[in-house]
């Protein structure tokens, strides 16, 4: 009895005492999350004569300002559950470097990392940085193969994917009834990806590729039946075409050149984007209007990958009350997660691919046609799913 | 004229004023986003009485204490319309700071509170002299804005913060700030003020405060028939002034829903227009008024047997009811 006595009279000093203890530790400093973003020195999809076409579906800066945004945007939650985000820049010259430098954040701290990279060196980094304690947002390669063979647990994709993008374009035409499709498709890798892309989609709503026809970009006459917008849209009839270009250099070049009066997609005319500066529902105009302000340009995909990612870091801190690391991980991953990115859905991340689930907008240069899932495509419990690979479709295994 | 027989005056006048209180006009004022304009209708025929024009965008609206002005935020305007009801125009405009979205007036009609969308501001406006008091920094693109009953408190809401700001109008300053659930847009309070109701847009789910500690003591969520959670968008909420009965609207579920306030139990859903956003009840809430986005037209329902009367179109982009009866 008096043993017993003493020992709850212990206890409960003890209990005081902890949490005397974690009280002054609150009050007196927040701790801090610290975000970094990894970039390479060079990057061609950030060049400037690439970036002064402002090709649609084509980034208009390094994406760094959005992550920024999203930042700002944290200052208040923080306080709420004592936690101050701050965020780092860091640049390398290639993976190697990346990985060295996330290597040394690691150790020093840091959590949460945004790469902004190509889907090469993304798939490199996240390879060489699997199993650590961290979580690697990528925010700027949209390729299949990242969330399907070269997939990773603690790799996740804010940026929609090729398969995501192609899905929405293809609802779209089968929405209008535009079922017959002519091909144009250049001559890099990417450009194969996002041919391939469009092919599965076809296949899966029921569009006919007419025809599948490769363009060079070239003056050569002997090239001419290949660099000819003319020659290249003659012969067979279709009812849109679409155009596989990775950089946009030649497809900003196919509407009004086609032999038929049909509408260009794809990667010019109407494409498949993540965000669109003309976008004005659910918040969109004020969140445009502050990276334009912050940024001096205006917003496309990575930036808006960027933003998402930097926002699902501080909801999962600020849902777990700043919990550590593996708390704030597995609920950042989980079913729970309620994202607001700005386009009306709640938005999560996919269990079996970590590719976040989000609506694709139908973009002119200057206005948004549609958002995608489009009414009518349904799926048994997230029409989103509908966009992109399902869990059925999946091949990654983590 | 003399001291007592001034005050007799005063007197009487007050009087008369209380007699036009009890009587109102029987208008019903909404306002059209992307009209800039307010549509008056008769409450009887539901005919349009007038279209007053004011400036760009008009959103939130709200009646003076003593219901002579209608005050008509303008938010590309970046001004209040204050409009006379007896000459239903426009009389003049109070600046109230860049991209104005919500507000809410002092019990004693001297102060404005605004929230400022694009500067995550909520502005402190003097009626009489048109002049900021403070401007108080809240989470980015600050919506809804409700002082308490007894006026000392000022809540705001961050779309983007996921929060609820409670501000003490004594000192402008922040006395907590509240994480509720996704995309907080709009509150109802009992009358009493001891519970703050709160929607949340992207969470799906009403967060009730309590409306002295600031904690939270329930959340709500909804279920209509035949809509998945991600069609549940609550925006807009109204309260009866017994406090005995809360609608909600749900947005992309085009429905509105019952719920009885001190169970804090849904009783039913009622089926409204495209985009049920703005709610607002008359005064004996007999009638519901819902104004639908998407399809440019009011819902008014009858709260006893919760049917719809009648969808009357208005303007484009209908946002904010007010009705006086």
């Amino acid at each position: 009895m008096r043993l017993k006595h003493l020992l709850r009279s212990t206890l409960g000093a003890l209990a005081a005492l902890l949490a005397a203890f974690g009280f002054a530790a609150a009050a007196s400093a927040a701790t801090s999350v610290r975000i970094a973003h990894l970039e390479l020195d060079t990057d061609a999809r950030y060049d400037e004569t690439r970036l002064a076409f402002r090709g649609l579906a084509q980034p208009l800066g390094r994406p760094f300002a959005g992550a920024e945004v999203a930042l700002r945007e944290a200052r208040f939650v923080g306080q709420a559950v004592g936690a101050e985000f701050a965020l780092e820049r860091v640049a390398g010259a290639d993976a190697k470097a990346l990985v060295a430098s996330i290597d040394k954040l690691n150790k020093a701290g840091v959590r949460y990392f945004l790469l902004d990279a190509p889907g090469a060196v993304v798939a490199e980094v996240a390879k060489a940085v699997r199993g650590r304690e961290l979580l690697l947002f990528n925010v700027s390669a949209p390729d299949d193969a990242l969330r399907q063979a070269q997939c990773q647990p603690n790799l996740l994709h804010t940026l929609p994917n090729d398969a995501m993008r192609m899905d929405a374009l293809a609802q779209y035409l089968v929405s209008r009834k535009w079922r017959n499709v002519l091909m144009l498709e250049g001559p890099r890798p990417e450009d194969r990806l996002l041919a391939e892309a469009f092919d599965r989609a076809a296949k899966r709503f029921g569009l006919k590729l007419v025809e599948r026809r490769p363009f060079v970009l070239s003056n050569d006459p002997r090239q001419r039946d290949q660099g000819n917008v003319a020659l290249l849209t003659a012969g067979s009839d279709y009812d849109a075409v679409f155009v596989a270009d990775s950089d946009g250099e030649f497809a900003r070049s196919v509407p009004y050149r086609t032999v038929r009066p049909r509408p260009v997609v794809g990667s010019e005319g109407l494409v498949a984007a993540a965000w669109s500066w003309a976008w004005e529902r659910h918040g969109a105009p004020q969140l445009n209007s502050r990276l334009e302000k912050h940024a001096g340009r205006k917003m496309a995909d990575p930036d808006w990958a960027a933003w998402m990612a930097v926002k699902a870091v501080v909801e999962a801190v600020v849902r777990t009350q700043n919990a550590p690391f593996a708390t704030v991980a597995k609920y950042l991953k989980g079913e729970e997660i309620a994202l607001d990115g700005f386009k009306g859905n709640r938005l999560g991340f996919r269990p079996w691919d970590n590719q976040l689930r989000q609506p694709v907008l139908l973009a002119t240069h200057n206005a948004v046609i549609e958002r995608a899932p489009i009414a009518g495509f349904l799926h048994p419990t997230n029409n989103m799913d509908t966009l992109g690979f399902d869990q059925r479709d999946s091949r990654c295994a983590f | 004229m003399n001291a007592p027989i001034r005050l007799l005056a005063a007197c009487v006048l007050a009087l008369a004023a209380t007699a036009a209180v009890a009587k109102g006009t029987g208008y019903v004022f909404v306002s059209s986003e992307n009209d800039h304009a307010v549509t008056v209708l008769d409450s009887k025929s539901w005919q349009v009485v007038k279209t007053i024009p004011t400036g760009q965008r008009p959103r939130d609206m709200r009646l003076s204490p003593d219901r002579s002005q209608l005050y008509v935020i303008a938010s590309k305007a970046d001004r209040i319309d204050v409009i006379d009801i007896a000459q239903l125009k426009v009389t003049h405009s109070i600046p109230v700071g860049e991209d104005p979205e919500m507000f809410d007036l002092s019990p004693d009609g001297k102060r404005l509170y605004v929230s400022n969308e694009e500067d995550a501001q909520v502005s402190v406006i003097d009626v009489a002299t048109k002049k900021p008091v403070a401007r108080i920094e809240v989470g980015e693109e600050p919506e809804g804005v409700r002082l308490s009953p007894d006026g000392k408190r000022v809540y705001a809401t961050s779309e983007v913060a996921n929060m609820v700001h409670v501000i003490d109008t004594a000192t402008h300053k922040i006395l907590a700030n509240v994480v509720v659930a996704n995309r907080p847009r709009r509150f109802a309070m009992t009358p009493d003020g001891a519970e703050v109701w709160v929607t949340s847009e992207l969470g799906g789910k009403v967060t009730v405060l309590d409306g002295a500690t600031s904690a939270i003591k329930a959340t709500i969520a909804f279920t209509p028939k035949g809509f998945r959670a991600d069609d549940v968008t609550p925006v807009g909420i109204a309260m009866s002034a017994d406090g005995k009965t809360a609608y909600v609207t749900l947005g992309r579920a085009n429905h509105v829903a019952v719920v009885d306030v001190a169970s804090r139990k849904v009783q039913d859903y009622v089926l409204v227009g495209n985009r049920a956003w703005g709610a607002s009840l008359n005064r004996d809430a007999s009638l519901l008024f819902v104004a639908n986005g998407l399809s440019d037209d009011i819902s008014i329902v009858d709260t006893k047997s919760r049917k719809v009367l009648r969808s009357v179109p208005v303007g484009r982009v209908p946002h904010t009811v007010v009705i006086d009866d």
